[in-house]
């Protein structure tokens, strides 16, 4: 079947089969392999992708159920050589170590930012506990969304 | 040059030149989604392939069918054992000097053993064609339990191995000295035992493991991309398995999405993408998806143990191990030939004991093959467990507090290097210190009230202490190789005429940022902006011969080689400086980035300098060839001994006897820290995975072998809502034969939270529920059976 979906602001068709996931048709057909496969049944997060700025987990979502929504993947955070300041936050913070689940992580606290723009510490990590990082102890990502937090209230004060 | 206290490095500074919290540089790609990753990679004309697994444990295969899988469009071939036998690859040698099969030709022996592969020309379509393989089995008893593995009447599972009559995998293993030990125990007031599982459990990096294998038949070579801990030695592995000489085999790691272990190994799905694109002669990936890399690669622990420890005048005196060790149906743990239970017999701890004796039989059962450290030194991790379990129970028997009967019982700083019972030479410590350091963050008087009080009003809080010594850093050649190599690992180091340097490497990141610290050191020690020393890894055609990472390796083997690279270079740079400024090298002073003339401090040359002088025309010192660069292969003299001192507090919920661990304090002391932001990093995701294991992680089989776990919905991984914020410490003993004084570190907070976090159950619930042990993984079921005076060990 044909399948057409607006990944980062751009349109890409395809002629898939109706089981093809949503990772999978992000990962070989734009080639935008930042979104990561880890687990089979949701648990992980390492394929979450926003679904019209929801977080979904592209693992569990078939590419035909996407048809003529806006999916945003981790490439799409940095504009004209500007970090997203989640991004500037995870560096700063020392909020990954292999990076595998780094692109989920992001936009799994990118939406709860743009949802909620001052979290509390549990918030955050009710906010990340559908995604595994089995590296940091998740202590320095709790900590890179709040730098996230914190330097773009100051960055809209600025506007 | 020694450590001492004045050189020692100021790790605070945030933008050092050397040692620091210097952000690292390889978040830039990974924060883009730029990694490179296994699957991320797409050869031309490559093909996929997926492996056909066992649904039974232990069974004959009577006959295998591929004909309707190799009529489904796009399949291009189906390998079976008989099709491997053919090029000599149906059983491969694991690390440990066993053989495994690569595919099941006479029987499987654990559930999710590989059975065929196919290769086809999508991911989609081999595992779609997997469907349509027709095998027949019959099945037979499996043997699911160690203990029933030594019975008589179990039924014997490596008929394949010729004079195997038992399912006893190595002969017995002994350490330490058995009748001072049995004097120690006499002599003693007090005697505790008890019998715990270690229970087995899984690394479960977040990428799972794959390979993709392109050979070249025109040229014989064979490029890999899979990512490994330990690439040159997998490479001499495939050599010798394909026949082919290491130099026509090329392997790149790229990025790796976690390790912890679980990628030491050779697996059959690598051999199987090696043999398909051989077959096929084109690429073969082969990646597993998350069940097989539950059921089928290197688990971690499986030890059965019984620990006896007896006390005099107040004081720990004899420590008796018995252990059974199960590896499953094939040796594939990762040891040092010499150390067949690794360095379990570490488990005398870090008391000044009068003797310990140990013993470690290792058996054979219908469960996969694996024994691989998870975060694990060669099974440190399950001898701290033990010894610091049985501390705590002693303490319980004399009625003492558990951090005083440990104050009492330490090895004293000016013991040191201190002669452990069992044979390790303790190089440098401060234990009391550092437990010190521990009470005073946790504000242990403080918690001892407060439990009181709560005791009071019936709310069920505990405090565990455990305190832990580890040997890391495998190891000085004349112990210590894997497979016949030595446990050494080179480096080369080439100061380009620029001022720039690269500093290539045997060791292999999984995530610890070996690309920033390396560069540190570099940078410490030639005073070169670590922004400007590129570290190359993970290329066996680009980088020398070494062991990898694991272990807690990198820094105390591999990390000592660039230091001593670096040192070598700084030699060379000072005889060439001394032909610059016209005078002998011995007049000269070394700060850092520049050597200059004593006395004259005006005149030198910067280390830029003397690298551009180096490559130019000008005249080099007599007998001395153009260019800056050395390298070497350092073979450690001594294991490096981190320790450290935990404490955990937790909450029981009397109704659901769920386990929280509300604060958990880590001091570590791993020597010198070469970039303390990211030893930090190590220790909080240390830490994590210890609280898994002790609350939620295990791998279970019912009675016929069929594994419980095979996926995140069953083998449960701590989320960010398990983990509380981690309290961290530090002291720091300087490492006294390492170049830098540091020490290895990464697995230290998996090896030491375990204990710590059990030690704290059982104190939340011994006064008042008379519990005296439960087993892991702490769960809400185990726990309230506890409670209820019937404890339940794991399957």
């Amino acid at each position: 079947m044909q399948v057409t979906l607006t990944i980062n602001g751009r349109e890409v068709s395809r002629d898939v089969e109706p089981r093809q996931l949503l990772v999978h048709f992000i990962r070989d057909t734009p080639g935008l392999t930042g979104t990561h496969w880890g687990c089979d049944t949701s648990n992980c997060g390492a394929c979450v992708v926003l679904m019209d700025g929801t977080p979904i987990k592209s693992c569990t979502t078939l590419a035909a159920m996407c048809v003529g929504h806006e999916i945003a993947t981790v490439e799409s955070l940095e504009v004209d050589g500007e970090l997203d300041p989640i991004q500037q936050g995870f560096h700063e913070m020392h909020a990954l170590h292999c990076g595998f689940c780094t692109p989920g992580m992001l936009m799994t606290t990118r939406a709860l930012l743009n949802e909620n723009p001052r979290p509390t510490d549990q918030e955050i990590r009710t906010a990340i506990s559908g995604a595994i990082c089995r590296c940091t102890g998740y202590q320095n990502i709790v900590a890179a969304v709040r730098w996230a937090a914190e330097h773009e209230a100051a960055f809209q004060q600025e506007i | 040059m020694a450590v001492t206290e004045e050189n020692l490095p100021s790790p605070r500074q945030e933008r050092p030149i050397g040692f620091g919290r210097l952000k690292r540089k390889e978040d830039a790609r990974f924060i883009r989604g730029q990694g490179t990753y296994l699957d991320d990679i797409r050869l031309p004309g490559m093909l996929h392939g997926a492996l056909l697994r066992s649904p039974y444990a232990h069974a004959r295969i009577v006959s295998i069918d591929t004909s309707e899988a190799l009529a489904l469009p796009g399949v291009a071939a189906v390998v079976t054992a008989k099709d491997l036998e053919t090029l000599g690859l149906a059983w491969m040698p694991t690390i440990s000097y066993d053989t495994q099969a690569v595919l099941a030709g006479d029987k499987v022996r654990f559930q999710g053993q590989e059975v065929a592969f196919v290769i086809a020309e999508t991911e989609y379509i081999a595992r779609d064609a997997l469907g349509l393989i027709d095998v027949e089995y019959e099945p037979l008893d499996a043997v699911v339990d160690a203990r029933r593995a030594l019975h008589e009447d179990a039924p014997l599972i490596r008929d394949d191995k010729e004079g195997q009559v038992d399912n006893v995998a190595s002969p017995t293993w002994e350490a330490g000295d058995q009748e001072a030990t049995d004097r120690a125990f006499a002599e003693a007031d007090v005697v505790v035992s008890r019998d715990m599982i270690y229970p087995r459990c899984h690394p479960a990096p977040l990428e799972t493991c794959g390979m993709i294998a392109d050979f070249n038949p025109e040229t014989g070579q064979l490029d890999i991309y899979n990512g490994n801990q330990a690439p040159n030695v997998h490479r001499t592995v495939y050599a010798h398995v394909a026949g082919l000489a290491e130099h026509m085999i090329r392997i790149r790691c790229n990025d790796i999405g976690g390790g912890f272990g679980n990628k030491v190994p050779v697996y059959p799905g690598y051999v199987c993408a090696i043999a398909g694109s051989i077959v096929a002669g084109v690429p073969v990936k082969w990646i597993e998806d998350r069940t097989e890399n539950l059921v089928s690669t290197g688990f971690a622990r499986d030890y059965i143990m019984r620990g006896e420890m007896c006390a005099k005048d107040g004081r720990i005196t004899g420590l008796r191990v018995d252990v059974i060790a199960d590896h499953g149906a094939f040796d594939s743990t990762a040891q040092p030939t010499k150390f067949p239970a690794g360095f379990f017999h570490i488990c005398c701890g870090s008391y000044d004991l009068q003797a310990a004796h140990v013993k470690v039989k290792a058996v054979y059962t219908n469960k996969a093959p694996g024994g691989v450290a998870y975060r694990c030194s060669f099974r440190i991790t399950e001898a701290v467990y033990l010894v610091e379990r049985m501390v705590n129970a002693l303490a319980l028997e004399m009625g003492a507090d558990q951090i005083d009967l440990r104050m009492r019982s330490f090895i004293a700083p000016e013991q040191f290097p201190y002669e452990t019972t069992t044979g390790w030479t303790f190089d440098s410590g401060n234990y009391a210190e550092t437990m010190k350091v521990a009470m005073e963050i946790a504000g242990y008087d403080d918690l001892l009230r407060e439990q009181a009080d709560k005791r009071e009003r019936g709310e069920l809080m505990g405090i565990g202490v455990s305190f832990f010594t580890e040997g890391v850093g495998a190891g000085p050649r004349k112990h210590m190789d894997i497979l016949g190599l030595s446990m050494n690992d080179g480096a080369d180091l080439r100061v380009h005429p620029s001022g720039k340097a690269m500093v290539s490497i045997s060791a292999q990141t999984q995530g610890q940022g070996h690309e920033t610290t390396f560069a540190q050191i570099v940078a410490e020690e030639l005073g070169l902006p670590p922004e400007d020393i590129e570290v190359r890894h993970g290329d066996t055609d680009r980088t020398p011969y070494g062991l990898g990472t694991y272990g807690s390796r990198s820094t105390p083997v591999s990390g000592a080689a660039v230091g001593v690279v670096s040192r070598k270079v700084r030699d060379r740079a000072r005889l060439i400086a001394a032909t610059m400024l016209e005078t002998r090298p011995e007049d000269l002073a070394w700060e850092k980035g520049r050597w200059y003339v004593r006395g004259d401090p005006e005149q030198g040359a910067m280390i830029e300098e003397i690298a551009r002088y180096a490559y130019s025309g000008e005249p080099m010192p007599e007998g001395m060839e153009g260019g800056l660069d050395a390298q070497v292969i350092y073979d450690p003299p001594n294991l490096t001994y981190p320790y450290g001192a935990y404490i955990a507090v937790v909450d029981i919920d009397p109704d659901t006897a769920q386990v929280t661990v509300r604060r958990f304090i880590a001091v570590d002391d791993c020597g010198v820290r070469i970039n303390p932001m990211i030893v930090e990093g190590q220790i909080h995701g240390g830490l994590a995975e210890g609280i898994g294991i002790a609350l939620m992680e295990v791998i279970t089989f019912d009675a016929e072998g069929n594994c419980l776990n095979s996926s995140f919905m069953d083998y449960l991984i701590p989320t960010a809502l398990e983990v509380p914020e981690f309290e961290l410490g530090e002291t720091v003993t300087p490492c006294p034969h390492h170049p830098l004084g540091a020490k290895g570190v990464g697995e230290s907070p998996n090896v030491g939270s375990p204990p710590a976090i059990v030690n704290a159950v059982i104190d939340a619930l011994h006064q008042t529920h008379g519990v005296t042990h439960v087993d892991m993984p702490c769960t809400p079921a185990r726990v309230w059976a506890a409670m209820q005076g019937r404890p339940e060990p794991p399957q």
